[in-house]
């Protein structure tokens, strides 16, 4: 007890250990595995995203030029930006958010 | 046991409140006193060895490190191993001080997490919230290495894809010396508290020959005085750091929790000292063969030892991958340890091998409706 005596007056006199989390974000470390973003301009189409992805979570349409990216497939853990040769996938820093609908989002060249 | 007609019996689990995740144990008590119990698992069966033989061999590293929250980085090293074994890559000696070091990590914030189920197990809710706010410190370690807070994913076939910067290092270290001042600052809660000695003392008695016998693995066994430890085996730098194992003698709960917490206070030297021997060079190594042969792999986790088996036959899939995670093995000494106690150190005495169920499950019963 003499020796909690510390933390039992800095837990009722300091600041909470927690953040108020909606209201206040904690900010995020450089490289956080967040969403894909993919940059049509620089993708080539050659699928090597498509064969590393280990969720499947996307596919490259090659003759539309367009890829498929699932969110709730994909488990970020950013093999596709690895193999990526042209850098083309530039991923976002941010966690995302909880979605309502399953869906997949497109990107056209 | 022969008259089990007039014992009562009170199920534990599948859904109980001390653990999260789904065991039955079945307890036929006499009054109080516990005279024989009968496990249940196959309740969260998920088909992974399955899964590893359809996937390719380069994804099921994600799928293996899924296996496992907690345990995540070992799983993933612990499959990259077996895969550098199938496929004769030599890993270099940088990845393999870093993977060691994030294996350390690994083990902290489990053992970290363990602490403080088990304070709170014990009816000790301060001190689970005191150790989990000092586990935050590892996982804003962890999610600042690599991105996210749990899920490192670090590990790659043949090294590692991240390396450590003199930034990085520099972080290592002040955060484990924080780390190692908050600890001190409640682990004598552990080693002198006369409430949490009573809880735990003689409680779950694992004698030494039965935790040879049952087959016992990590802290449960290190508890009975054993010193069994993969890492002594020196697989990644283990055997160039000088380790030995925690042991203590009580084969009680008490002890049980004193190997963790002395653990902890190893991962941190171990860390330390890993991070200060860190040779340069490269991180990985390529490899463009596929896996052939057969052969198997063992590492330490924060809960016991882990066991892969492969077979590979020149293809892209595994012919076959057998996996036995720590908490299997430590099942029947389990039983062993509950039979004689009373109904009330039931959640004390099941905590103290650190049970992970979803990990265990290989294997599903179904019983045919009467």
């Amino acid at each position: 007890m003499p020796r909690f005596l510390g933390s039992i007056l800095e837990n009722l006199l300091g600041k909470p250990a927690t953040v108020r989390y909606p209201f206040e974000k904690p900010p995020l470390p450089e490289g956080t595995r967040g969403e894909l973003n993919f940059n049509m301009v620089k993708c080539d189409q050659c699928q090597d995203c498509e064969r590393t992805c280990p969720s499947a979570a996307i596919t490259v349409h090659v003759e539309e030029k367009t890829i498929d990216w699932e969110p709730f497939k994909c488990i970020y853990c950013h093999a596709c930006v690895r193999a990526c040769m042209h850098k083309a996938i530039e991923p976002k820093a941010n966690v995302s958010r909880p979605g309502y609908k399953v869906g997949k989002k497109t990107f056209k060249a | 046991m022969s008259d089990r007609q007039n014992l009562t019996v009170i199920p534990f689990g599948p859904q109980h409140p001390v653990l999260p995740e789904p065991i039955q144990l079945l307890f036929h008590v006499d009054e109080e006193k516990i005279v024989d119990v009968l496990p249940n698992i196959g309740y969260v069966h998920r088909g992974i060895e399955r899964a590893i033989e359809l996937n390719d061999y380069r994804r099921n590293l994600y799928l293996c490190e899924r296996i496992c929250g907690i345990c995540n980085i070992i799983h993933g090293q612990t499959y990259a191993g077996l895969i550098e074994k199938l496929t004769d890559t030599e890993v270099p000696i940088r990845a393999k001080y870093l993977r060691t070091i994030w294996a350390e990590v690994a083990r902290l914030q489990s053992h970290l997490l363990w602490l403080g189920l088990f304070a709170e197990a014990i009816g000790f809710e301060s001190l689970f919230m005191k150790v989990w706010r000092d586990r935050e410190i590892v996982l804003e370690l962890t999610e600042a290495t690599n991105g996210h807070r749990i899920h490192m994913g670090t590990t790659a076939i043949g090294g590692v894809i991240k390396d450590m910067d003199e930034k990085l290092r520099g972080r290592y270290l002040t955060d484990m010396g924080r780390l190692e001042k908050e600890v001190d600052d409640w682990s004598h809660v552990f080693y002198r508290d006369a409430a949490f000695k009573e809880k735990t003392m003689g409680k779950g008695i694992l004698p030494k020959a039965d935790a040879v016998q049952l087959g016992a693995v990590g802290p449960t066994v290190r508890g009975s005085g054993i010193p069994q430890d993969m890492r002594t085996t020196g697989y990644e730098a283990y055997g160039e750091l000088g380790f030995k194992p925690v042991t203590h003698d009580g084969c009680d709960s008490y002890s049980r929790a004193l190997v963790r917490l002395d653990e902890v206070y190893q991962s941190i030297g171990l860390i330390r000292q890993a991070i200060k021997q860190l040779p340069e060079g490269p991180i990985i190594e390529k490899n463009d063969r596929f896996p052939d042969g057969v052969a198997m792999y063992r590492t330490e986790q924060p809960r016991g030892e882990v066991f892969y088996y492969g077979k590979g036959n020149g293809t892209i899939h595994l012919e076959r991958c057998r996996i036995r995670t720590p908490t299997l093995p430590n099942i029947p000494p389990l039983l062993r340890m509950l039979i004689g106690h009373e109904v009330a150190d039931i959640p004390t005495i099941v905590h103290s091998i650190d049970p992970c169920i979803s990990c265990t499950e290989r294997i599903t019963q179904v019983k045919e409706a009467a």
